[in-house]
């Protein structure tokens, strides 16, 4: 029998993990990616909640014992994609075409972009800034300073920025962005331990295990104040800090607070790759973008479409222990699928 | 010798003549009652002013030619004109024809209407030829625009229009007479005239030719009787349906030139102008509530139609965005968006908001305030490029509400909350007159519309897209021009509502490439956010927004601008290309973006005077 | 008159039974985006009038819906309807078209 070959688009954590699983597992693979390298987000990523563990780790997991049978393709962009009996075939931007037995698709996610919401001022104000930018400014072990070069003596962090807001467009829960704020947070304070920071939430949802830990590390280790009101708007102050307005909706009263410094915990959203292939293959959406599998409890991996799987956020948001897990049970399924 | 021509199947008709002018007068007398005594009086001397002929000009253009009804759709035109100008000059010449046949001053009623009944033959009556040439023209006329009415019926597509004003049962019962009334009179006249000889060329040809195959002489009663009950039913029925527009027109023609305008409540002149209404339909289409949410009822056609009859729809009354669209293209000029405010202000009679709180005005001075306005706050972008363009031109500003002001009032207004509204605009202009201010800037368009119209500040009130083509024009600022393509919207309030549409244009001429779309200017759709629906969901007005942007980025433009911070957060999220408001778009244009002059030397130089 | 060593308090729970929820009702029929508040407290923390005064709209909803109509009554007047609310509100509520119900019903105007 000949050797099935399996295309993984996207190679991000679900990607590498599900190419390097399904090559242990006998199959050729192929692993396409419209980046420059491979590893996604964790490549912008310092540390990981809930136990801080440098996200370098992780990736270093990954390309640990990474098989030289497959085929790695970054800056590859998919054109077209058609079928012929079983197998597909895969024309990229390049003008290379592949032909696979199965596809999976690991496409992930973007984060939302935060000067759509306007009135927070990111791209306008220079002290508004997003969580991907202050996790940027851990990795590079940059001071954190204001835009006058400052240490900011009041840092607030603003939940759901771009999520669980239909303004924006975007009515689901981005899952990860509360305890990404938290450990931020805490990691802030660990570096400015003078300052004063707060975290403007409408529900915290720590629901994985570890979480709720760090979040009461949180209030007794590092003092973080959590104030339950969500940003109406901010105001820029002669000397650049912010004023925020919110209502302090457990004493029932407006609160008014000068900040240095605002992080907008900027939601998760499905990637231009999710769009695109899913537009490509006609897979089927949900109402917030991501891809929708056939059944979400008992065929998470399977399409409308035969032959086409999907594993990681592109199906929604995820935490990375989910993205790895959902990449190798998503193995599991196309071995089901290829050996029969 | 005097005598009467009489014969009993004019009683129809006439008697349906004296039920309308009986109907007429009872309803002319229930309007009455509504208007105010100095406004009877302005009324009743406006019949001696010498605006008179004016009037009877401006009755002859709309009501008889349908001038505007031409400008939007001349096949529309020709048909009602047809039917009004050429069913009037049937009645005029009509009755100059049979007054000179009988030679007296005084005709019964229907004599001229059934003159060629009692007429044996032409002979001995002057001018005759001329007299039936004209009057088988007339009839022609009125049966051409017949058959282009039945044709609308069918294919309403033919007159651009994708479906006419549904007609209501009393409407159609009226419609049928009215369109039976000409072919029976075509029929009855021909039948005659092949006895008496009596036509012309229209009637006395097919008469002749009907003659050949019909028994005319036993035809003629039967189509009398009937041309007489097509007449009546189609009397009785008008002031019950919609063609009672025809004599309210008049009186609204009337009115207005005695100077006579919408007020904030409803009053004698709105019921003038609902009934005013002529269900031509023409608004149909223009209504985004029903092209994108199918909310057909929202249309003026049907909320006029309902409130003529006293069967008020709420949900046309709230829900409309006030965007101005139908009342743009109205043929009659029916100010329908002050008619659903007015309504507004009925049903909230007893809402009353109070501001007790408000505070004092401080004591700040300057040249030119600067009122961002509430939503602005939203769009930081917006507030930030119009503060630094000012200071960049060596403006001396005040930013009146730099961290939150006091509503404008327009709000309120639009629901027709005006007592609340009041408290708001006295606050706001004591703040603006204690600023000694030369000039008020604002970047929203409803704050623009209500400073402008309800606000006594004595002081221009420029949108800032007014302002800042001055200030490049003054060359207190320098732009370069890039070779973007850029799509303008036009915000309702700031286009239809102030008529600012040039200046906005000018501006982004100097920047960059313009591309002017079909729904531009006053044919501007609304972008989804207005405030003028109370109201419609947000789901409904994120429909709203997909549909007007699909039209708007039909070119493939670079960017959309607009003009007003709520146009701007509503097209935002849903836009797959960047928006911008226009003092954003001209502040990336700006070449030198601080200025080295002193704002002191600067605030006395003529430039600013002249900028001011 | 003797002086006893006590007073009565005024009980200070809240006692759901005691609500009057009729208002509710009649709101959510004319205006149904209400029962999506999530009282995040966006509203009142743009909000025009609370600029001076102490108006939340958040709280007016959550006594509407607690039943607490005076304290409704109390607060909804201070509202502008400037709009600014129903542009930030995460949740899509027509909070413009929400107060004016409720003053409405509040005022003895009828609703619908």
């Amino acid at each position: 029998m000949m050797t099935k070959t399996v295309a993984v688009i996207g190679g991000g954590p679900a990607g590498m993990e599900a190419s390097k699983e399904l090559a242990f597992n006998g199959f050729q693979v192929v692993l396409l990616e419209s980046g420059a390298r491979l590893g996604g987000h964790m490549n912008q990523w310092d540390r990981l909640f809930p136990n801080k563990r440098p996200a370098g780790e992780i990736l270093e997991s990954l390309y640990r014992n990474f098989p030289g049978s497959i085929t790695v393709m970054t800056e590859t962009n998919i054109t077209s994609i058609g079928r012929n009996a079983d197998r597909f075939i895969l024309r990229t931007a390049g003008r290379d075409v592949i032909e696979a037995d199965a596809l999976l698709v690991c496409t992930g996610f973007r984060v939302f972009d935060a000067i759509l919401k306007e009135e927070y001022g990111y791209g306008i104000y220079d002290n508004v800034i997003t969580s991907v930018d202050l996790e940027q400014w851990f990795k590079e072990k940059r001071p954190v300073l204001t835009s006058h070069g400052r240490v900011p003596a009041t840092v607030g962090f603003i939940h759901c920025v771009g999520s669980r807001d239909e303004k924006s467009g975007n009515l689901h829960c981005s899952k990860v962005c509360c305890v990404t704020a938290v450990k931020q947070a805490v990691e802030l304070k660990e570096k400015l331990p003078e300052a004063r920071i707060f975290c403007f939430y409408m529900d915290l949802r720590m629901f994985g295990l570890g979480y709720e830990e760090l979040y009461k590390e949180s209030q007794e280790k590092y003092r973080i104040q959590f104030i339950r009101g969500r940003l109406s708007e901010a105001f820029e102050n002669m000397d650049g800090s912010l004023m925020a307005k919110v209502e302090d909706t457990l004493t029932a009263k407006p609160l008014r607070i000068n900040l240095d410094l605002l992080v907008l915990m900027v939601g998760f959203l499905p990637s231009d790759g999710t769009a695109a292939i899913g537009s490509l293959l006609g897979l089927t959406f949900n109402p917030n973008g991501f891809l929708q599998p056939r059944d979400g409890h008992l065929q998470p991996h399977d399409t409308e479409q035969q032959g086409v799987f999907l594993a990681g956020s592109c199906k929604g948001p995820k935490n990375l222990e989910e993205t790895l897990a959902d990449a190798r049970s998503a193995v599991l399924r196309i071995r089901q699928y290829l050996t029969n | 010798m005097y005598y009467i021509d009489y014969d009993p199947f004019v009683l129809p008709f006439t008697l349906g003549v004296l039920a309308l002018l009986v109907m007429l007068f009872w309803k002319f007398f229930q309007w009455w009652d509504k208007l105010q005594p100095e406004d009877r009086i302005v009324i009743r001397t406006g019949l001696r002013s010498g605006k008179l002929l004016a009037i009877l000009k401006e009755v002859f253009l709309e009501s008889l030619i349908h001038r505007r009804m031409w400008k939007q759709n001349p096949l529309q035109g020709y048909m009602h004109m047809t039917f009004a100008f050429g069913w009037f000059m049937l009645i005029l010449i009509g009755n100059v024809e049979s007054r000179i046949h009988s030679g007296v001053e005084f005709n019964m009623p229907y004599y001229p209407i059934f003159f060629k009944f009692f007429l044996d033959s032409n002979e001995g009556l002057p001018f005759s030829k001329s007299f039936t040439f004209i009057m088988d023209f007339f009839l022609l006329l009125v049966l051409s625009g017949l058959v282009l009415a039945m044709f609308k019926r069918v294919n309403a597509k033919l007159y651009g229009m994708k479906k006419p004003a549904k007609p209501e049962a009393i409407d159609r019962i009226a419609l049928t007479a009215l369109w039976f009334i000409f072919p029976l009179r075509l029929l009855a006249e021909s039948f005659t005239s092949a006895v008496t000889g009596t036509g012309g060329f229209l009637t006395g040809n097919l008469g002749e030719f009907l003659s050949g195959w019909l028994p005319a002489r036993l035809l003629a009663y039967p189509a009398w009787w009937s041309y007489s009950v097509a007449l009546s039913v189609f009397f009785v029925c008008m002031p019950f349906t919609r063609y009672m527009h025809i004599p309210a027109e008049v009186l609204l023609i009337y009115l207005r030139h005695l100077g006579f305008k919408p007020s904030k409540t409803y009053d004698f002149f709105s019921v003038v102008e609902v009934n005013s209404c002529p269900s031509c339909g023409v608004c149909v289409e223009s209504c985004q509530l029903k092209s994108s949410l199918g909310h057909g009822n929202i249309v003026p056609a049907y909320f006029l139609r309902g409130l003529k009859k006293d069967r008020e729809d709420m949900q046309a009354v709230n829900e409309c965005m006030l965007c101005g669209r139908c009342q743009q293209v109205c043929p009659v000029g029916i100010h329908v968006n002050d008619i659903r405010i007015q309504r507004r202000d009925l049903l909230n009679k007893q809402v009353v908001f109070n501001y007790p709180y408000l505070p004092p005005p401080d004591h700040q001075k300057a040249d030119v305030v600067y009122f961002a306005g509430c939503m602005t706050h939203l769009t930081p972008g917006i507030k930030r490029s119009v503060e630094n363009i000012l200071k960049a031109a060596g403006i001396h500003y005040l930013f009146l509400d730099k961290e939150g002001g006091i509503c404008c009032g327009r709000p309120l207004q639009i629901a027709g909350l005006w007592d609340s509204a009041r408290q708001l605009v006295e606050s706001n202009q004591r703040l603006i007159r204690q600023s000694g201010a030369r000039l008020l800037l604002t970047s929203c368009p409803i704050c623009l519309k209500v400073f402008r119209e309800e606000y006594d500040l004595r002081i221009p009130v420029m949108h800032h897209s007014q302002y800042l083509v001055q200030l490049i024009e003054a060359e207190l600022i320098n732009v370069a021009f890039s070779s973007r393509e850029v799509s303008y919207h036009d915000p309702c309030e700031l286009g239809r509502g102030c008529g600012i549409f040039e200046e906005p244009r000018q501006l982004i001429s100097r920047i960059a490439g313009l591309q002017e779309i079909t729904a531009g200017r006053e044919k501007s759709l609304c972008c989804g956010g207005s405030l003028g629906g109370l109201s419609l969901s947000f789901q409904e007005r994120k429909r709203l927004a997909s549909d007007a942007l699909k039209q708007l980025l039909a070119g493939q433009p670079d960017l959309l601008i607009t003009a007003c911070p709520l146009c701007k957060k509503t097209f935002q999220p849903l836009s797959p290309v960047g928006v911008m408001d226009i003092a954003e778009f001209l502040y990336t244009a700006m070449e030198q973006k601080t200025r080295t002059a002193q704002p002191e030397v600067l605030i006395n130089c003529n430039e600013t005077v002249a900028v001011l | 008159m003797p002086r006893w060593g006590y007073k009565i308090h005024e009980d200070r729970q809240v006692i759901w039974e005691e609500g009057d929820f009729s208002l509710v009702e009649r709101i959510r029929l004319a205006e149904p985006s209400l029962c999506l508040c999530i009282s995040c407290g966006t509203c009142a923390s743009g909000c025009t009038a609370a600029q001076f005064t102490d108006f939340s709209l958040r709280r007016v909803i959550i006594q509407l819906q607690r039943g607490r109509i005076e304290e409704v009554r109390q607060e909804i007047d201070r509202c502008m309807l400037c709009g600014k609310c129903i542009l930030t509100c995460p949740r899509g509520v027509n909070t413009r078209h929400l107060v004016l119900c409720i003053r409405k019903e509040l005022s003895g105007d009828v609703l619908y």
